[in-house]
């Protein structure tokens, strides 16, 4: 459905060079990217700040023409059919609004419907529909200057579903949101995309999008993919394992091995330890430890994917 | 059909958008009127000083000045605000604009139509009408075509100047207000008789630019007068034809620019 074939977007930039002398320079913005993404995938798409993200997203969506390599999004290719596929496609500019500033949200909506040539029961069905997932009645008819950035942004995410798009490109869609209006964000986005009707694309910072919504994980540097697969894929590959933390009665005995962990930290003269789980699956370790010490308390701690990517960016 | 319905839907949201902000329109569309009446006034105070000017007389001047205000104020009414542009490219906000099923210059001009200049439009009719009747027209079928056609031809070169320095904005973000040299400038060079200018700026803005055929060349084609400057009469005629190429070159330009944007980061 969507399909990238060593993707390319070179910006020139000027440069400084002496005092008056500008010097032109080509900066790979993305440096061929090549994917494939099937119909009702999940894909979160992350990277640092200017890894090329949001230019492959706008590649996508016919707002930036390739410098090189292919793009199509349902057989269209994005620059020249833009208008044909827009049709199709639903976007969210988490930055940038597609709202009409000074009109009651519920304006907009009725200009969207014929901006899209909607008829009118389809879209009925799908407002309502939107109204019920994502609370919108309370602000229906206040001017969307006076909304809250989570309101706004409950209001973009039904503007760019009113049309009934295939697949739904956004762009930082929790970004600035408080944790209430992020968890509002992600269950509708799950919920959608539960049904299996619309491919989920998105770019975000917050993993924790990721980890809720997305099944498959891109990560981009550099304007190149340096990781596709799940989130556990991505543990694998970097070694990243759940831990054990123990709360024990009295200090393990000295050369204590507990089979397929390794001793990683031990606290509190002895009385915290903390195993990484290499091979061993959590019930083993815990029945291991049971049977060998006297166990208080203990808790297992699950990787954190922040800390991945932080390494995965800093290698790449 | 649907297409034609949807940039309704833009206008209306436009108007409905403005209907927030009464009293500043009011105060707009009075402001707006302003400049148009002070063209007009600038005119009359030059003809104080002096019968002629250029050889042409206060009422074929003002000829000239009502078909450049009718043509160019509707040309700035229509397309006009194309000038934010370079707001859009270089805040990115043409992104929201490129996502629509719909092209991108008529969506920019009927989200954004500047319905303050109305009045200003209809006092540019105005003048150039009463130019029309003080200046007892010898009135022949051909004649009264061009006197529609002309301020037309007028609006769609100005519209083509608009869009085509717009465009500008594409490759070079700080365009600033030099188009405005090319549209304000070109509309203050047809207000006036082109005989008043010196050869070499005659030259390049009346002939090679073509602001000569805007208003000139119809004037004296309409007052029954041959051109002083030595073009044949039925130039006069076929002037209005001059906005085809330059429609044809702001198209062009526009579509190339469009392929140069490139928005801004996130």
């Amino acid at each position: 459905m969507i399909r990238m074939q060593d993707l390319r977007k070179d910006f020139t930039v000027r440069v400084k060079a002496g005092r008056l002398r500008r010097e032109k320079r080509t900066v790979p913005a993305v440096d061929g990217v090549s994917l494939t993404i099937e119909p009702g995938e999940m894909v979160g798409y992350i990277g640092p700040n200017g890894a090329g993200k949001s230019t492959t997203l706008k590649m996508l969506t016919g707002v930036l023409a390739p410098t090189s390599g292919e793009v199509s999004v349902f057989g269209l290719t994005p620059v020249p059919q833009r208008t044909r596929l827009a049709l199709r496609i639903g976007v969210v500019f988490g930055q940038r609004s597609q709202l009409w500033w000074d009109l009651p949200l519920r304006e907009s909506f009725r200009l969207l419907r014929h901006i899209y040539r909607v008829p009118a029961a389809e879209h009925e069905a799908r407002l309502r529909r939107c109204r019920d997932l994502l609370d919108l009645d309370a602000f229906l008819d206040t001017p969307v200057r006076q909304l809250s950035l989570g309101q706004r942004m409950r209001g973009e995410l039904t503007a760019a579903l009113l049309h009934g798009p295939g697949v739904l490109f956004l762009d930082e869609p929790t970004i600035g949101l408080d944790v209430v209006s992020k968890q509002a964000v992600r269950s509708f986005l799950a919920e959608l995309g539960a049904t299996g009707d619309v491919t989920l694309v998105l770019t975000t910072h917050d993993l924790a999008d990721i980890e809720r919504l997305c099944h498959r994980l891109v990560v981009i540097d550099h304007g190149r993919v340096v990781h596709d697969g799940t989130i556990d894929a991505l543990h694998a590959r970097y070694g990243s394992r759940r831990s054990l933390v123990v709360d024990l009665d009295r200090p393990l005995a000295s050369g204590f091995a507990l089979p397929g962990a390794t001793l990683v930290a031990a606290e509190a003269e002895g009385h915290r330890v903390t195993f990484a789980l290499d091979s061993a699956s959590a019930g083993e370790a815990v029945a291991a430890l049971v049977a060998a010490a006297s166990v208080r308390d203990l808790s297992v701690v699950e990787p954190d994917i922040e800390d991945v990517v932080a390494r995965l960016y800093a290698s790449a | 059909m649907g297409e034609l319905r949807a940039y309704a839907a833009l206008l209306g949201g436009k108007a409905r958008s403005m209907a927030s902000y009464r009293t500043s329109f009011a105060i707009e569309l009075l402001s707006n009127l302003g400049s148009t009446v002070l063209d007009v006034v600038t005119v009359f105070v030059l003809y104080r000083a002096t019968a002629r000017v250029g050889g042409f007389t206060l009422a074929e001047s003002l000829l000239m000045t009502g078909l450049t205000a009718a043509g160019f104020v509707l040309a700035d009414l229509v397309v006009g605000n194309i000038d934010d542009l370079k707001r859009y490219v270089r805040a990115g906000t043409l992104d929201t604009v490129l996502i629509r099923p719909l092209r991108v210059l008529p969506q920019l001009i009927f989200m954004d139509l500047p319905l303050r200049k109305l009045l200003r439009l209809a006092f540019g009719i105005f003048v150039y009408v009463a130019a029309l009747v003080v200046n007892h027209v010898h009135w022949t079928p051909t004649r009264l075509t061009l006197a529609v056609v002309a301020p037309i031809g007028a609006a769609v070169f100005f519209g083509a100047i608009f869009v085509l320095t717009a465009s500008l904005a594409f490759w070079w973000v700080e365009s600033g207000e030099m188009g405005a040299a090319f549209t304000y400038g070109g509309r203050d060079f047809t207000s006036y008789p082109i005989t008043i200018y010196s050869d070499w700026f005659r030259g390049v803005f009346a002939y090679a630019l073509g602001f000569g055929l805007v208003s000139y060349q119809p004037a004296l084609a309409l007052l029954d007068r041959a051109d002083p400057l030595g073009l044949p009469a039925w130039a006069g005629y076929a002037a209005p034809l001059v906005s085809v190429p330059a429609v044809a070159i702001a198209a062009l330009v526009w579509r190339i620019g469009i392929r140069h944007y490139r928005s801004t980061g996130s």
